[in-house]
């Protein structure tokens, strides 16, 4: 009954001119439904993200967003369902959850720089310790994706002397620096000041014009009709709609998502 | 229609109960006691410190122990826990020292006039604070020292050699808190203070009776200070103790103070300075009240530093709650195996019940001014 | 209208009193007269009081022969010694209590810190219920407790208790064996510093290669190798000597030895987390039931066996949970190799060159113990009371320096793929250290400075022998308390400066 049928995803997808297979579905989250205690945090959750596809997911603050990537990576655990991230289920395997994290990128809103680390050493801490790149690789490594994210003079600072906007670039360059097939963005501009929210946007819009996969809770709807190829909205837990960004925006069909969307666009 | 692009939830997933237990005893200690394997392990360990140190425990204190009205025979069989009727015997000696005991409703009276104006005072919500102050730092020690010392009104010259027990050492952590705080303040605005000659003598000041050990202070005091004193004056015992107490206990609170102040936001001092109000006047009006509301919990914790410090006084002599426990030890009378341990149980019962009430006191406002500061 | 912030507050006026400059320097020559006055006045009447005593002032008397005894020293002391020796010694036995009792805190502290963030409930119960019942007793009260309740309770030397290790404890303290080394055995002693200083070295070596090129270095796997061989036969081979203390049969050296190798060749295979698992769990296993044993004395030793049975299995879960299946590659930290190192190479020497360390027991004789080292009462009682209660207060400070990294650093380590171990190495444990060190060492004063409290229970430290005793017989007050207080004015300056350097060398970079 919730479960998005795969043709339209897929169908999806196709206007969107990319080839589809079945090996190419990057996170594949089937009837999860998880409580804290008993609160029950989200229900039904079905999602299948293709590899390549960008996701906005929208909703009121308290509906799950946070809890739902918190999930992918297992930063939060599940108590029902499947989660299959890269053909990796999700487990208590502490080895499996690993494996998964090492491929998935995640960016906070309080971006969670080490402040005791210089940028370059933040950002090839992960690179040298988990996967074992030789220190000078991973130095030219993370240089390049500072260079990416338009800092690169920063390199020898150390996080607290940079503003907000800077911050977040480093956030996501330290994890594009570990080479993930997905990125996972949990509000990363809402704790940023308005002229700073443009930089960081601009550093992923890039990164979606270069196929990433990328899972993006925002409130930036802008950001949303540009790069999404769906938008999903979600309240008290589930999934309420989801929909490519023209109709999404133009067109919403359940009340709650015309509600929110009063709000948001005024 | 471009509805078959999307998905529109038709019916709303009701919330249902957690898989398995979510509650009951079981599944919490499942939780929070046998999660992982060495979780498990812990657990073990613990309960197995438990068992053996918790029967014995419960033997000594009430188990095996002699309760009041027990003999000093009792006390004395083998394997006898604690032997509380040597308390109860002694109590009035660990309270009131040698105060003669006709003359004990003295000591109860100031007992009494204590609770009914501290209680009030810590209440941040019970009215008339600045009365309640002014008696409890003004009126209250004046009108104490009469009541203990006598000499006044007919009533009988009681000297502080016979003064003891828990009544001197509440004597010398409230004289030394109640004297401390003006002069930490001073201390504190002093080392705040521009003025070179005032801040650098305030800095030597705080930063000497920090450095060194109450004890060396003790000593000081009881040594030293009689030879300070002009040729002739006699300085009584119990003040010189006070004195050194005070000394030492003004450094420590004018760091507290300090950081009271440190925490006010600059926009305070300039709002004073603004009103065209003088130094003085700015700093009473407007700088303290705020700095002591925010530092009251680090006096309190000062205060219990100090009634523990207390204690210190029987090296130099004087009869606080420790020394008569400790005298009363060697006490033929109640000689018994467990007659010192008994005494240091029930004296550590005592200055723990009060630190811990204080401190639950002080968790208790911190949390209450943190809410406050951030609405 | 322009406003100044100045001491005088009050807007310029053409009145001199009421300029603020003025004022500040009229406030400071008045203070200033005023600690001058007090301080002058003191000076006269003690220079008054002290003529009318027919005393004199200075510090001559350091010099002249003490006279008196001390009960413990840690250079030989006579009757004959001078004050300034007694100094030195009262000042040497302040350093030795508090060294001790440092060494001892940190170690309580930091676990009970720990303990206190478990997520095990019962664990952290435990911690707390510690910290809140020793810290809101006074540190005197404890001391008396350990030294009157407890030192001075134990038995008459006749009846001394008997320790494992030929320790005694009695009223006079505590008996240990004395070391004896031979004039070989120096060489013993020189080599395991510097292999302990190698280990370290090879440890520092290798995590820099690690860093540098991605791997440890083969050569340091291959040692790593071997070394995991040897220490697997050296634990099997324990495992099962122990075992054998209970199980007898498996006593014999030579089944042990087999069995140890059997345990080595496993450890080969991928079976490898079973060998460790045993190993811990069996000496887990003798461990627990001979503490046990100790601890209930009243419960069948059945029991008590299984309990400890029970223990070691739980161990060796854990272990099997924790030791990887796959053999040592160039991905992991050779921990076996340093171990080995220091341990091994001492052993070896030691072997090689005949060298014999005796141990020279305490032997009761007819009034008093012949031999051995006597720790006196006095100073294990200060040792365990200042341990115990600074450990309450370090316990707090580690807890809430750990509190203080945020759990989005745990989350953000955590997404990277950091696993556990790395975590903890490279993002909380740097970042909490910044905010426990500085506590930790006005903690480490703290002690030092309580360790007067010796005075209390006649050890002889500083206060005691200094500000006590020396102050007595010669009447030198001023002198002997102001050398006392200077002592410990020093102790606190050198604390101060530690940690201003520290705290500019750490201070996290802010704008
Ligand atoms: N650790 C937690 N324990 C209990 N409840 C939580 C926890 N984290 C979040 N919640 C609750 O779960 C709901 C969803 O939270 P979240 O996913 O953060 O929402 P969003 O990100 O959409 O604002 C909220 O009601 C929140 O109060
Ligand atoms: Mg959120």
């Amino acid at each position: 009954m919730s479960q998005v049928s795969e043709t339209t995803v897929e169908r999806n997808i196709k206007t969107s001119g990319m080839q589809v297979s079945k090996t190419d579905v990057a996170i594949d989250v089937i009837g999860m439904h998880k409580w804290y205690s008993d609160f029950h945090v989200l229900r039904d959750i079905n999602l299948k993200v293709m590899r390549g596809e960008r996701i906005v997911i929208a909703g009121p603050s308290g509906s799950g967003k946070s809890t739902l990537i918190r999930c992918i990576n297992r930063l939060e655990e599940h108590q029902e369902g499947q989660i299959i991230v890269n053909g990796t289920e999700l487990t208590a395997d502490l080895k499996r959850i690993d494996d998964v994290r090492r491929e998935v990128g995640m960016v906070f809103q309080h971006f969670n720089l080490f402040p005791h680390l210089t940028i370059l050493q933040n950002l090839t801490l992960a690179p040298i310790w988990v996967r074992g790149i030789p220190k000078a690789e991973a130095e030219a490594t993370a240089m390049h994706y500072l260079e990416r994210v338009k800092i690169p003079e920063q390199a020898n600072k150390f996080p607290g002397q940079l503003s907000g906007g800077q911050q977040q670039r480093v956030a996501i360059a330290r994890s594009l620096c570990m080479k993930p097939s997905i990125m996972l963005f949990d509000e990363p501009t809402s704790a940023l000041d308005p002229e700073m929210v443009k930089e960081v946007l601009e550093v992923m819009i890039s990164l979606a014009e270069d196929g990433m996969t990328m899972i993006c809770v925002t409130h930036e709807m802008g950001f949303a009709r540009q790069v999404a190829n769906r938008v999903i909205f979600m309240d008290q837990g589930q999934i309420i709609e989801q929909n490519d960004p023209e109709n999404f925006f133009s067109n919403p069909q359940h009340e709650r998502t015309k509600l929110f969307l009063s709000q948001i666009l005024h | 229609m471009t509805m078959d692009l999307g998905f529109v939830r038709k019916e709303f997933v009701p919330s249902k109960p957690a898989p398995g237990r979510t509650g009951g005893p079981i599944l919490w200690a499942q939780k929070n006691l046998f999660s992982t394997p060495t979780d498990t392990l812990f657990t073990v360990i613990g309960i197995l410190f438990l068992l053996w140190a918790v029967p014995p425990l419960y033997n000594f204190i009430i188990g095996h122990a002699v309760m009041p009205g027990g003999t000093v025979e009792d006390c004395r069989v083998e394997g006898a826990g604690a032997c509380w009727a040597y308390i109860y015997a002694r109590f009035n000696f660990f309270i009131y020292g040698f105060y003669p005991i006709q003359e004990y409703w003295r000591p109860n009276i100031v007992f009494v006039m204590l609770a009914a104006l501290i209680i009030p005072l810590l209440m941040p919500t019970a009215p008339f604070k600045r009365i309640n102050a002014l008696l409890f730092f003004v009126v209250f020690p004046v009108v104490s020292f009469y009541l203990l010392h006598g000499g006044v009104f007919g009533m009988r010259y009681v000297p502080t050699e016979q003064w003891g027990g828990l009544m001197v050492t509440l004597i010398i952590s409230l004289v030394g808190i109640i004297c401390s705080i003006p002069l930490g303040i001073l201390l504190a605005l002093g080392r705040q203070s521009k003025l070179p000659i005032i801040k650098t003598l305030c800095v030597l000041f705080i930063e000497l009776w920090r450095a060194v050990p109450l004890i060396t202070v003790l000593f000081m005091a009881s040594i030293m200070l009689p030879l300070f004193m002009p040729a002739g004056t006699t300085v009584d015992k119990l003040l010189r103790a006070l004195v050194g107490v005070t000394l030492f206990s003004s450094a420590y609170l004018a760091e507290t103070v300090r950081g009271g102040l440190q925490a006010l936001p600059r926009g305070q001092f300039e709002a004073g300075a603004s009103l065209g109000l003088g130094y003085w006047k700015r700093t009473y009006f407007i700088i303290l009240p705020q700095a002591l509301k925010h530092v009251i919990p680090g006096i309190v914790n000062n205060f219990i530093a100090l009634f523990k410090d207390t204690s210190l006084v029987s090296i130099v002599g004087i009869f606080d709650l420790l020394n008569t426990v400790q005298s009363a030890s060697s006490d033929i009378e109640w000689a018994s195996p467990t007659q010192a341990v008994t005494g240091y149980v029930f004296a550590a019962f005592v200055f723990w019940i009060f630190c811990f009430a204080m401190s639950r006191y002080s968790l208790w406002m911190e949390r209450r001014l943190d809410t406050g500061h951030k609405r | 209208m322009a406003v100044q912030d100045n001491i005088g507050g009050a807007p310029p006026r053409t009145s001199l009193l009421n300029d603020p400059v003025f004022r500040g320097i009229i406030y400071q020559v008045l203070v200033a007269a005023a600690v001058i006055g007090f301080a002058a006045w003191i000076v006269l009447n003690t220079a008054q009081n002290l003529a009318m005593q027919n005393k004199t002032t200075g510090f001559d008397f350091l010099f002249r022969t003490a006279g008196f005894d001390i009960s413990f020293t840690l250079f030989p002391w006579s009757r004959t010694s001078l004050y300034w020796q007694a100094f030195v010694a009262g000042l040497l036995n302040t350093l030795l209590v508090a060294v001790i009792g440092i060494f001892f805190a940190t170690i309580i502290g930091f676990t009970l810190g720990i303990a206190r963030l478990s997520s095990n409930w019962l664990i952290s119960r435990v911690a707390t219920v510690y910290i809140e019942t020793i810290r809101n007793i006074p540190l005197l009260l404890q001391l008396f407790f350990w030294y009157f309740a407890v030192l001075k309770a134990m038995p008459a030397v006749r009846d001394s208790f008997l320790l494992p290790l030929g320790i005694y404890i009695n009223q006079r303290g505590i008996m240990v064996p004395k070391p004896l080394p031979d004039h070989e055995f120096i060489w013993v002693a020189v080599a395991f510093v510097l292999c302990l200083v190698a280990a370290i070295a090879i440890g520092v070596w290798a995590t820099r290669q690690r860093t540098l090129t991605g791997h440890y270095p083969s050569s340091i796997v291959l040692a790593a190798r071997v070394a995991n061989a040897v220490v697997m036969f050296a634990l099997g081979y324990l495992a099962f000597a122990l075992l054998g203390q209970i199980i007898p049969g498996l006593a014999t050296p030579m089944v042990a030895a087999i069995a140890a190798l059997v345990l080595v060749a496993i450890s080969f295979t991928p079976y490898r987390p079973y060998a460790g698992a045993f190993v811990a769990s069996a000496i887990t296993f003798v461990v627990a039931a001979f503490l046990l044993g100790g601890m209930f004395n009243a419960v069948p030793t059945i029991a008590v066996q299984l309990v400890a049975l029970l223990i070691g299995l739980a161990v060796g879960w854990m272990m099997l949970e924790r030791i990887g299946t796959a053999p040592v590659d160039a991905s992991k930290f050779p921990t076996a190799l340093p171990i080995l190192v220091v341990v091994g190479i001492p052993l070896v020497l030691y072997w090689l060159i005949g060298a014999e360390l005796a141990f020279e027991p305490p032997v009761l004789q007819r009034f008093n113990f012949q031999g051995g080292v006597q720790l006196p009462p006095e100073l294990v009682a200060l040792v365990f009371g200042l341990s115990i209660y600074t450990a309450a207060f370090i316990a707090e400070n580690v807890r809430g320096g750990i509190r203080a990294v945020s759990h989005g650093q745990t989350e953000a380590a955590q997404s990277l793929g950091l696993k556990e171990g790395d975590r903890l190495r490279l993002v909380i444990v740097p970042q909490a250290m910044r905010v426990i060190v500085p506590p930790l060492t006005s903690q480490y004063l703290n002690l030092t400075k309580n360790s007067s409290l010796g005075a209390a229970i006649g050890y002889p430290e500083l206060v005691n022998v200094f500000t006590g005793t020396t102050l007595n017989q010669t009447g030198k007050a001023i002198e002997v308390i102001a050398l006392t207080m200077a002592v410990y004015l020093t102790f606190s300056l050198v604390t101060s400066a530690f940690m201003n350097w520290y705290n500019g060398r750490v201070a996290l970079v802010e704008r």
